[in-house]
């Protein structure tokens, strides 16, 4: 193994101060529990509806009954109601709930001290809450079907984007829990590396609260104003392009989480240690830097933004994947470390060695298998003209399925495995049915997300009902049912989570022997060694604020000097 | 346990060989795909809507090319197609017209509502619809047959019936 030297010599005086291990407050649990329960009650209703549209595209009649309009008349009244609870309840809510909530876990734990303003990560959450209440009275009521893109001049009724609103300030504020928090520590901490978990944890919050100043704006001086009668009109191009300036790190908002987990506990759940602490502080960096200036990858075809834009962005999104395969030698470094620590030998040994028993790590190995395929699409997606193919086509969901309901949504399940546990006080209900669990949620996306990829290129749109769509040719029905299938499975595979969690949180108080520990991995160099310019936020900070101020600011200037707000709203529920 | 730090020893980012022949590999991969575009962009010409002009969706419909769509001729083999999407009914108008085989039309599409889809399945003409916005590309019909055009944003209940086609004639 080599090293690159740095220039600087040495100094590696500080002490080790941080106490070896940390454990939770009942309260502190109560807010980290309560963030995941959230989660969980959003993924169990959103869950209900992904099946529902797959059975539609089939067109499955059982007994000369066509299945979708059979389920549906118990829940909605269109399918576009269903598709929005889905996007909004599973792609917003379950990711955001869950990842305030394990971030918190990883601040406290990371920094084994205490939250410096406990009562402000609790009004986070209470803000959150009634955000998530407000926001689903609308949908429920059908007055906010607009999916969760909610691209205007298509209109919902005003308390739906209060509530969104309500959902983004709170999550921001749970950030300023942890912002300060990390500053006590950095006072009383001197020169030591920040521990891993929460070092990245922080740059997660930031990344977010840098990219939802975009949707923000959108909300606060378009869309609520217009929806309350106060605008007469927005200009849908600007607000696409707002949106979008939040859309793509939303992306990265997910998946950091997951990389957090990865990186930084995986490896000790699988009996091995973090492959290099100063590569994966590195990409973590470099996400920050990266993550926001190419929102225009997702409006190639959009008729408002100058090509040469476009193209710019297309070549930062191929710079933001290179962090993604940094990480992906890593992780599996990591990995195999841990197998051959467990004996493995050979050229592939060290995989059958790994713990395949542990529901909490095969759920998550299996979740960067499917994040292969999720990471090759997205490059696809990204490369500017090829992206003409396949944009707006069944192929995007099939995609995002791979990436945020499968990298994203598995490791949160992975983490849930010993979370719950955690903050709870109970065993895991199931082990065994985790593990079926995780498999099935393997199996079925293969076959839904393979079938939704396959009809994007045969050119089907997404977002249709393609069931009563009257230009469906043959070759697209074997792919249709295809989805029903594996949107099916994908339904157990989420009850049995659902169900599992429900259970564990039911039974009875284990003993403390009897409780999992954090899984926080040792990385293989001591992170003492990393060099300071990885744990210093000022030049990382000021390239992040400096690249989005480049490469967004000269066309925002435009789009905003030549606004016209002459699209009145429609609203969906009404028409 | 991690190895004790010794007084002497250097900060450093540790980068073991293989994984720095991957970050290479990576890297080099990445610039690739970069050439690949740019030279299907800028020399094969395979490019993207971008700005063409501003319109007013509340008056669309009543003046200008678009009060009156459908297909033009400009020479023996070339043609634009003005087409409107309407969300408040949901159709497109035209919703088909034909053209002899080896034509090159040019579409200006542009939206009397809310947001739609325009993609043409089989070739590259793939555009969003804006409210405001005219979306323009041109494609060259090598092949006869029926194409059809779908709308690929939602647009409101009727999303699914909305769509188009193109007949290509020997």
């Amino acid at each position: 193994m080599t090293a690159i030297s740095v220039s600087k010599p040495v100094a590696v005086s500080a002490p080790h101060t941080l106490p070896a291990k940390y454990v939770l407050t009942s309260v502190e649990k109560r807010l980290v529990g309560l963030n995941v329960l959230m989660a969980t009650v959003a993924l169990s209703i959103g869950s209900l509806f992904g099946p529902l549209q797959a059975l539609e595209f089939s067109g499955l009649q059982v007994n000369g009954v066509d299945l979708y309009t059979w389920l549906q008349m118990f829940l909605l009244k269109s399918y576009y109601q269903g598709l929005t609870l889905h996007g909004v309840l599973n792609a917003l809510v379950w990711t955001t709930f869950f990842i305030v909530g394990f971030l918190t876990l990883c601040v406290i734990y990371g920094l084994r001290r205490p939250l410096a303003l406990p009562k402000l990560n609790w009004a986070a959450f209470i803000v959150m809450t009634l955000g998530l209440v407000i926001t689903a009275v609308p949908i429920l009521l059908n007055q906010a079907s607009v999916l969760f893109t909610f691209y205007p001049p298509l209109q919902a009724h005003f308390t739906f984007y209060i509530g969104l609103v309500l959902v983004v300030v709170g999550s921001w504020m749970a950030g300023w829990g942890f912002y300060v928090t990390y500053y006590r520590w950095r006072k009383a901490n001197p020169g030591v590396r920040t521990p891993f978990i929460a070092f990245s944890s922080l740059i997660t919050m930031v990344l977010w609260q840098i990219a939802t100043l975009g949707v923000a704006s959108e909300i606060l001086f378009q869309l609520l104003p217009w929806s309350l009668g106060l605008l007469p009109g927005v200009d849908p191009q600007l607000d696409r392009t707002l949106f979008w300036f939040t859309g793509h790190p939303l992306v990265y908002f997910w998946l950091l989480p997951a990389y957090i987990t990865w990186y930084g506990m995986l490896p000790k759940q699988a009996g091995g240690k973090l492959f290099s602490d100063s590569l994966a502080r590195f990409a973590f960096w470099l996400f920050l830097v990266l993550s926001t200036p190419l929102g225009f990858h997702h409006q190639y075809t959009d008729p408002g933004v100058p090509q040469m834009w476009k193209y710019i962005h297309a070549i930062l999104t191929y710079a933001v994947a290179f962090p993604s395969l940094i990480t992906a030698f890593t992780v599996v470094a990591s990995l195999e470390y841990a197998g051959r620590a467990r004996g493995g030998k050979g050229l592939f040994g060290w995989i059958r060695a790994l713990p395949w028993g542990d529901p909490s790590v095969t759920i998550q190995v299996l979740s960067g298998i499917l994040f292969i395929f999720g990471g090759i699409g997205g490059m696809t997606n990204s490369s500017y003209n090829v992206n003409l193919v396949v944009h707006n086509t069944a192929w995007v969901p099939g995609h995002f399925h791979l990436t945020v309901a499968s990298a994203v949504t598995m490791s949160f399940m992975g983490i849930a495995y010993w979370l719950v546990p955690y903050v709870t006080g109970r065993k895991l209900w199931s082990r065994k049915l985790a593990l079926v669990q995780g498999w099935t949620w393997f199996i079925g996306m293969m076959i839904f997300s393979n079938a939704m990829h396959t009809l994007g290129l045969l050119g089907a749109p997404r977002r249709v009902p393609l069931g009563i769509a009257p230009y469906v040719p043959a070759n697209w029905e074997p792919r249709l049912l295809q989805t029903a299938i594996g949107g099916s499975i994908l339904f157990f595979g989420a009850y049995m989570f659902i169900f599992n969690v429900l259970m564990t949180a039911l039974s009875k108080r284990a003993s403390a022997a009897e409780m999992p520990e954090i899984p926080e991995a040792e990385a293989v160099q001591d992170p003492q060694l990393t060099p300071a310019w990885l744990d210093r936020w000022a030049p990382w900070l000021t390239a992040a604020v400096l690249l989005v101020v480049l490469v967004y600011g000269p066309n925002l200037f435009v789009q905003l000097s030549n606004m016209a707000n002459t699209s009145p709203g429609f609203n969906t529920g009404l028409w | 346990m991690t190895t004790p730090i010794q007084p002497d020893t250097k900060l450093s980012v540790h980068i073991d060989p293989y994984e720095r022949g991957w970050m290479i590999a990576a890297a080099a991969m990445l610039v690739v795909f970069a050439v690949a575009v740019t030279l299907a962009s800028y020399s094969l010409g395979i490019q993207l809507p971008g700005p063409e002009q501003r319109v007013n969706p509340q008056t669309i419909t009543t003046s200008g090319p678009w009060a009156n769509p459908g297909l033009r001729q400009l020479s023996a083999s070339k043609y634009e197609a003005y087409i409107v999407a309407h969300g408040v009914g949901w159709y497109f108008n035209p919703r088909e017209f034909s053209v002899p085989v080896g034509s090159e039309v040019t579409f200006y599409v542009t939206s009397a509502d809310v947001q739609h889809g325009f993609k043409l399945i089989g070739t590259n003409i793939n555009m969003m619809i804006i409210p405001g916005q005219v979306s323009t590309l041109t494609h060259k019909f090598d092949k006869p047959g029926q194409f059809n055009w779908v709308c690929h944003e939602y647009c409101g209940l009727g999303h699914a019936a909305m769509y188009g086609t193109v007949t290509v004639t020997q």
